[in-house]
């Protein structure tokens, strides 16, 4: 008779890991039509190639580590870190960069610290910085936005371009820099922001195709939180944060730094606020704790996109939230029933 | 009383399952042949036994007494022979067994004795209590703890607020639902006895709103009874764990019994809706407490219901009465699906505690082996005490006890509601007992170890005193020779002076 037979409850609820993780998969589906609107179906590629190498990571330290393999590949866990990973490094990465940055999220950052529920930081986000830090210019070379190049990527082009390293003779611009990018050094040049957004990498209030990805992961968001995946501290929290800090700077000194719809909408604000902050594993677990870990992610986006040397600054913001939450944890407890102070 | 109630965090809204078992009125149990009492039905100490094997007992006398102060004793629930007194098998969740009295029935069912009370306004508090304790009553709800001490506010404590716990919201159970929609006289009997027992004016009784009936049953018996003109009946949302004792006041009044309290310090007392009525009958109708409702129901019982059974009854039987045929893998629980515990064997007694059997639970429990606790902390959001159960895990599967301590365990009323809702299908409750036995086996191994220690010192001291003793002796001892061969000596040297003669003639 399985353990959990043997003593009440007898009865169980319908929440379950794996259909949390499908969810959560479920709620990228815009998200990603969004950026292969944009960006062109590369991103396609390098969801694939990093689903693929994430299982495989996941069996062989299953089989090192002699645990099931079964329940483990099969809940979900490592394809959604793998989706999260691909969908965050540039569209047009190369293969070796995207199975690197798997290879080292799955094996170190995950198993080395005991598998699912053990590890203290986001996986997706510990291998995004490894390789910003690593090879920052294939981590910071973005296509320009489909609508803006003369003649956008086909899958053919992007595979070739990934496995490859070359492009089909007829493209010549693969490199643009991202919208935070361009503000950054912009405003580094005395520029006023209402300049700066009259380039053609601006949209209508944040970056050109950005801005949509954003909306679309947001979207997603918000679907996750009516299924109850996500509680909206996290994600309220972060936005909170993040407009807070930038509606503040912005009032001062409008000539100097981008509004807060900006910073909401560009990058990957949305993208770390709903489905990289709130992953369970890495948070905050406390109601309180929630609000905090939210709002100081949201606080370190901004600072480190500001005033760091970095143009995003979401993974950076995570993984030293990560590093806190014990921290929280353990000064956010709920006061309990009947306790006589607090 | 204002009528605004409070609320609880988290709980679990459930699927009652209260139908299956309501459709039939409560049924008679037939007399079995055979009824197995254990000594111990109760919280408490166990009640010692004053009938020996081959006496002939009636219907309610008292086969046991009580022992010490938490202590009832217990009555024969029919008429017969004593057979056994032995250890038997009792309905307990690691299948004991313990010392039971077992009753041949000779069908006749003769009553003993009885002395109904027309007018208990005659009798002081005392004489209600005593004769409460006297028939056996203890809280039927499921703890058992005898219900004559919480009729005892000592000086320090004044009682504000009575409150009948009419709100069964385990599913499946319905036995407090049946005796309330059928029986509300006799609860009334109930209330207004413990209303003079605890000099308490206002009383409210809880009932969930999924049990129209019981509540128009109870406002219907009330109406005629003008002198209970502060009880009330306070209707309440379902939702699971309102008939926990502490959750309830917290919804009634909006007060929380302090951590490791009794409601009585915040001036509640509470009681059963079965035990109410059980006061009722004992006061009333001179009638110990040797029968109770049961409910029978589950996906594998044909005619689910409400039994009225007499106490020692086999299991079996009830279970074949109401046709049920039992798969072997199945669990068989005692109490309900959130909260009972699974029995070893059907053979078993029925006794004051058992509120439920139920044999098939609808989509039943978590089957696969459990995932790691991912921290989604869906566990704390349903907590209804508001612990961090996904810290508890943490500590109690690290076999970090003073941590677990520390996150306030003890608080944890094994609700099963973290369980319910972990989406990696942790046992969580089972890890969290598993830390309370540990912890109260360290205490209980720490007072041991303070106990010997103490005794060791003790007679480390004993020791050396005694050596101390001796060693004075001792030298009383010595100096006593030493001054008697002092004495000695002087006088021989005395007597040499004296007369030399006669020794130096002595040692010619």
């Amino acid at each position: 008779m399985p353990l959990s037979r043997l003593s009440s409850p007898f009865l169980a609820g319908t929440n379950r890991v794996t259909l949390q993780m499908l969810q959560l998969l479920a709620a990228l589906i815009p998200a990603v039509i969004a950026i292969v609107y944009f960006f062109g179906p590369s991103v396609i590629i390098n969801i694939t190639l990093a689903v693929v190498v994430a299982l495989l990571a996941e069996a062989l330290m299953l089989w090192l580590r002699q645990r099931p393999l079964k329940p483990f590949l099969t809940d979900g866990s490592a394809i959604v870190t793998a989706v999260l990973f691909a969908i965050a490094i540039p569209p047009l990465a190369p293969w070796w960069l995207t199975v690197i940055g798997i290879l080292f999220a799955i094996i170190f950052a995950k198993h080395l610290y005991g598998g699912l529920g053990y590890n203290p930081f986001n996986p997706a986000m510990i291998a995004y910085v490894l390789l910003l830090i690593s090879f920052p210019l294939e981590m910071t070379t973005w296509l320009p936005v489909s609508s803006l190049s003369e003649q956008p990527l086909d899958i053919s082009a992007a595979f070739q371009f990934i496995f490859n390293g070359q492009l089909a003779s007829s493209i010549d611009a693969v490199s643009g820099a991202t919208p935070l990018d361009a503000m950054k050094t912009q405003i580094g040049l005395n520029q006023i922001p209402v300049h700066i957004f009259q380039e053609p990498v601006f949209g209508l209030w944040g970056g050109k195709g950005w801005e949509w990805i954003n909306v679309w992961l947001a979207v997603g968001g918000v679907f996750l939180l009516y299924r109850r995946v996500i509680s909206w501290h996290i994600p309220v929290a972060m936005l909170a944060g993040l407009s807070a800090i930038s509606l503040v700077t912005w009032l001062i000194a409008p000539e100097m730094t981008a509004s807060p719809l900006f910073h909401l909408f560009s990058g990957g604000t949305m993208l770390g606020a709903f489905f990289i902050a709130t992953d369970p594993v890495t948070a905050s677990t406390t109601i309180k704790g929630k609000l905090v870990f939210g709002a100081g992610v949201g606080l370190l986006t901004y600072i480190i996109r500001v005033w760091g040397g970095y143009p995003d600054g979401v993974a950076f913001a995570v993984l030293i939230m990560n590093m806190l939450v014990p921290l929280i944890d353990y000064y956010t407890q709920p006061r309990v029933y009947g306790a006589l102070n607090k | 009383m204002t009528q605004k109630l409070g609320s609880f965090p988290g709980g679990l809204k459930l699927n009652g399952q209260k139908k299956r078992s309501t459709q039939v009125a409560i049924r008679k149990m037939p007399l079995s042949k055979k009824l197995i009492l254990p000594l111990q039905q109760h919280i408490g100490e166990a009640s010692t036994p004053i009938v020996a094997v081959g006496d002939k007992v009636l219907k309610g006398q008292k086969i046991a007494k009580a022992e010490g102060h938490v202590s009832v004793p217990l009555h024969a629930p029919s008429s017969g022979t004593i057979t056994a007194i032995d250890e038997q098998p009792i309905p307990h969740p690691s299948g004991l067994s313990a010392l039971c009295i077992t009753i041949e029935t000779d069908g006749e069912d003769e009553w003993i004795k009885r002395q109904p009370i027309s007018d208990f306004t005659q009798l002081s508090e005392h004489e209600i209590r005593q004769l409460i304790r006297e028939a056996g009553i203890v809280g039927l709800g499921g703890a058992g703890f005898p219900s004559f001490i919480k009729l005892n506010p000592s000086v320090h404590h004044s009682v504000e607020t009575l409150i009948i716990n009419g709100v069964e919201c385990e599913p499946y159970i319905t036995c407090d639902d049946m005796i309330m929609r059928e029986r509300a006289e006799g609860i009334l009997d109930g209330i207004e006895i413990m209303c003079f027992a605890l000099h308490v004016k206002e009383c409210v009784i809880a009932i969930e709103d999924n049990k129209p009936e019981a509540i128009s049953a109870i406002e219907l018996a009330l109406g005629a009874r003008p002198h209970l003109q502060d009880t009330k009946v306070v209707v309440i949302p379902t939702r699971y764990p309102t008939g926990s004792e502490k959750q309830l006041i917290q919804v009634v009044t909006g007060k929380q019994v302090p951590s490791r309290g009794l409601p009585i310090d915040i001036g509640i007392v509470s009681h059963n809706i079965g035990t109410t009525y059980a006061i009722g009958r004992a006061i009333k109708h001179g009638e110990p407490l040797i029968s109770r409702i049961v409910t029978v129901t589950g996906r594998e019982v044909k005619h689910a219901g409400n039994f009225e059974t007499l106490f020692g009854t086999p299991m079996h039987e009830l279970l074949a009465f109401c046709g049920t045929e039992r798969q072997a893998e199945e669990p068989f629980i005692l109490g309900g699906p959130m909260m009972g515990y699974n029995l070893s064997g059907d053979h078993l007694p029925v006794t004051k505690t058992a509120n439920c059997i139920l044999v098939g639970v609808d989509d039943g429990a978590k089957s696969s082996t459990p995932l790691p606790c991912i921290r989604c902390g869906e566990c704390a959001v349903a907590c209804p005490v508001s612990l961090l159960p996904q810290q508890l895990y943490w500590y109690s599967r690290a076999k970090d006890l003073d941590k677990a301590n520390e996150y306030n365990l003890f608080d944890c009323i094994e609700c099963g509601c973290c369980s319910y809702v972990c989406p990696s299908e942790i046992p969580l409750v089972h890890y969290f007992r598993f830390a309370k036995t540990e912890i109260m086996n360290q205490q209980q191994e720490h007072a041991k170890a303070d106990v010997a220690r103490i005794r060791h010192e003790n007679r480390l001291e004993r020791l050396e005193l005694e050596q101390q003793e001796k060693e004075l002796r001792q030298q009383q001892r010595k100096a006593a020779l030493a001054a008697t061969q002092a004495a000695k000596a002087k006088q021989a040297a005395e007597l040499a002076a004296e007369s030399p003669t006669t020794d130096s003639q002595e040692t010619q």
